[in-house]
């Protein structure tokens, strides 16, 4: 699906009342289907940008297009559904919930859309990032990579229509980091699915077609 | 997973407040259902089904202790009948049966209460349109002995089963007599299953309840309203019936033959009360009037000063206890609010997280409902399964410390209404973390 920015702003007001610019984006597009590589040096705004997308953050101003609805005008009852059903999103923190198994937090993204829970579906995700021998075990039991991992089988569990990943493998070892970046391109491709992925990793971003550096198209200093 | 699904992830994430805090719904509630379950037994003890007759005849005093002693052997009787008055009352055209009836002592084993009585107290109806059924034979010789069901149960004893007794004066000392079972009572969900029927004869016959002539007399002519002997006369009247029934208790050696009957003088003989069925229903009111004009003695109907009782005092008590225990289901309410809120800060990100993944505010709502509800409710259930238990283990105790027979299968309706008032407690106490968690913004408590 495609995803359209248009004149997007957000600051952030610091303790002292002082307004700091993140984002100041006139216009970003992708097709559908397309994959864009997102890198950006550290402080830059791309979790910021990855949460506005989702509609988890609100832009101070502008739009956020998915697939010609422009989503921070719907309500918000409904964007929440929508955020369940179109969008996954693997957190650059994950956001595990801890008192939950790892099948039941990829049971707990099915849970608040209007698709059926599939445990079948979760397992098998669970067993395509190489976790099937880890189902039962909660967060706290888990090394960062394998909760990275979780995070991953998760945002796929919905059949999303948009993919937002932020440094999804940016604590795995490079056996594991193909793995995940395979598995998440060759979903997002089979499905027609837009990907856009943060990453630091220059093995990483070589791979996409296209790949766009945040301070291209942000012009934050303009915002002071 | 269903929202109840995550709601129980989530008390289980805090398993010790959730555990603490169920519980102390579910030890309020099972006091409440005690209460209801002992208050409905006291309701079902003392209604009209227990007992069979009209009328209560004793002395004058209170009617409530009347019942009390006569029907319940709860409280000892405090004064008696002289045999005379009940003669004359049971020649009354009016009077369908008159059963005489003595009590005060009890057994030596078990502490049942004896009921000296005749045998036609067996062939009346024990309580509305039931009869007696009896396993053995009605008593026929004075030292014979009948016993309930739950005396043969309790004691062990049957037909043949020998016994003494327990003197219910000030002294207790042990009857020498000995009684001799020759039947067994069925099972009547009434005071006569824990009680011991002797022949009347046989309880006159017991050393020390006869009075002595001097004594006797006196009382009957202060009874009858009749003037007080002089010295002289008491002296003169005391030696005629000594002489007359030349066999002086007092004196004797207790091995006498029990098959031979031994006269008592009727002036020695006194009865607690007389079970008076009457012939009409007004004809009962028309005796229990002219008792009220006449000597000591009144007439009651059972069921009036009974119902009394469960209004007046039972009631109020019965109300109390509700409220207390009500209280009680409040106060642990408040515990759950406490535990869940305090919960909220430590939630905040969970919240936040469930929410980026699409749950909406009215969901994270509905979870927090969710789990409040189900610790109502869940501590709501094992209440009522440990009020229950605990009647099942207090029962035998209750039996043997008040004589209430409580059969712990009972079930009072009332215990429903707790379902729908939990839900509502759940709810309430639930909405305030709800709303808390309907208010959290993401963006703020994701990275909080
Ligand atoms: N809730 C917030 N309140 C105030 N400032 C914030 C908040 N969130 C982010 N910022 C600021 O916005 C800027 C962009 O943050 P953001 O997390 O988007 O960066 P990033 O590009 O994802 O960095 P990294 O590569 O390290 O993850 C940072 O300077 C950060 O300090
Ligand atoms: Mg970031």
């Amino acid at each position: 699906m495609t995803l359209e920015l248009r004149n997007l702003r957000k600051s952030y007001r610091e303790p002292g009342g002082r307004s700091v610019p993140v984002l100041n984006i006139s216009e970003f597009r992708m097709g559908d289907g397309e994959q864009v590589a997102l890198i950006g040096e550290s402080g830059g705004g791309k979790t910021t940008l990855l949460n506005i997308i989702a509609g988890i953050t609100t832009p101070d101003a502008g739009d956020v297009q998915i697939g010609g609805v422009n989503v921070g005008q719907l309500p918000e009852a409904i964007r929440d559904r929508f955020r369940a059903d179109r969008i996954g999103y693997v957190f650059q923190t994950f956001h595990l919930l801890p008192a939950f198994t790892a099948l039941e937090n990829v049971l707990l993204g099915m849970s608040f859309s209007g698709k059926k829970v599939d445990r079948q579906r979760a397992t098998q995700l669970l067993e395509r990032v190489g976790l099937g021998h880890r189902l039962t075990h909660r967060p706290g039991q888990l090394s960062v990579g394998e909760q990275q991992r979780v995070s991953v089988a998760r945002a796929l569990a919905n059949s999303p229509v948009l993919l937002l990943a932020d440094e999804p493998t940016a604590n795995v070892d490079p056996a594991n980091q193909q793995l995940v970046l395979d598995l998440l391109r060759d979903s997002c491709r089979e499905h027609q699915v837009s990907l856009l992925l943060v990453t630091h990793s220059l093995d990483v971003s070589r791979q996409f077609d296209r790949v766009e550096r945040l301070a291209d198209f942000n012009r934050r200093e303009a915002l002071a | 997973m269903n929202l109840a699904v995550i709601a129980w992830k989530n008390l289980q994430q805090r398993a010790l407040a959730s555990s603490l805090t169920g519980i102390s719904i579910a030890l309020g509630v099972m006091l409440m259902v005690a209460v209801l379950v002992i208050s409905s037994v006291l309701d079902a003890t003392f209604s009209q089904r227990t007992i069979g007759y009209d009328l209560i005849v004793g002395p004058k005093g209170s009617d409530l202790q009347l019942v009390l002693s006569t029907v319940y052997h709860i409280t000892p009787p405090i004064e008696n009948l002289p045999y005379r008055f009940y003669r004359e009352f049971a020649a009354d055209p009016r009077i369908a049966s008159a059963i005489p009836i003595a009590i005060g002592d009890t057994t030596e084993v078990g502490g049942f209460p004896i009921v000296g009585t005749v045998p036609q107290y067996f062939l009346e109806d024990y309580a509305p349109k039931r009869k007696f059924l009896i396993r053995g034979n009605t008593l026929r010789r004075p030292f014979d002995a009948l016993i309930g069901a739950h005396v043969a149960r309790t004691n062990g004893w049957d037909i043949g089963s020998t016994f003494k007794l327990i003197h219910g004066g000030s002294d207790s000392h042990v009857h020498d007599e000995e009684f001799t079972v020759v039947g067994v009572l069925q099972a009547t969900g009434t005071p006569n299953d824990k009680s011991v029927f002797v022949h009347l004869d046989g309880f006159y016959l017991i050393q020390g309840h006869d009075k002595p002539f001097d004594e006797a007399i006196k009382r009957e002519r202060e009874f009858f309203g009749e003037p007080p002997l002089t010295e002289e006369e008491l002296a003169a009247e005391v030696a005629r019936l000594k002489k007359k029934y030349s066999h002086d208790h007092s004196g004797h050696d207790h091995g006498h033959d029990h098959d031979h009957m031994e006269e008592v003088p009727d002036l020695q003989k006194e009865v607690t009360s007389i079970l008076v069925n009457a012939k009409t229903p007004i004809a009962a009111n028309l005796i229990a009037g002219d008792l009220k004009k006449g000597f000591k003695a009144m007439g009651v109907n059972p069921i009036i000063p009974m119902r009394r009782l469960m209004v007046d005092v039972l009631g109020g008590v019965k109300l109390l206890l509700l409220v207390l225990t009500g209280l009680i289901v409040a106060v642990s309410g408040i515990g759950i609010f406490v535990s869940i809120y305090n919960s909220m800060s430590a939630r905040r990100r969970e919240i936040a997280i469930m929410r980026a993944l699409g749950a909406r505010r009215s969901t994270v709502l509905s979870i927090v409902l969710a789990e409040s509800i189900m610790l109502c409710l869940g501590g709501g259930l094992l209440g009522l399964l440990l009020g229950h238990g605990l009647i099942l283990l207090a029962a035998p105790m209750v039996e043997i410390r008040t004589g209430l027979l409580i059969n712990p299968a009972t079930f009072d309706p009332s215990e429903l209404i707790l379902f729908p008032v939990l839900l509502l407690l759940g709810s309430l106490v639930g909405l305030l973390p709800g709303l808390t968690a309907y208010r959290t913004d993401v963006a703020d408590a994701l990275n909080g």
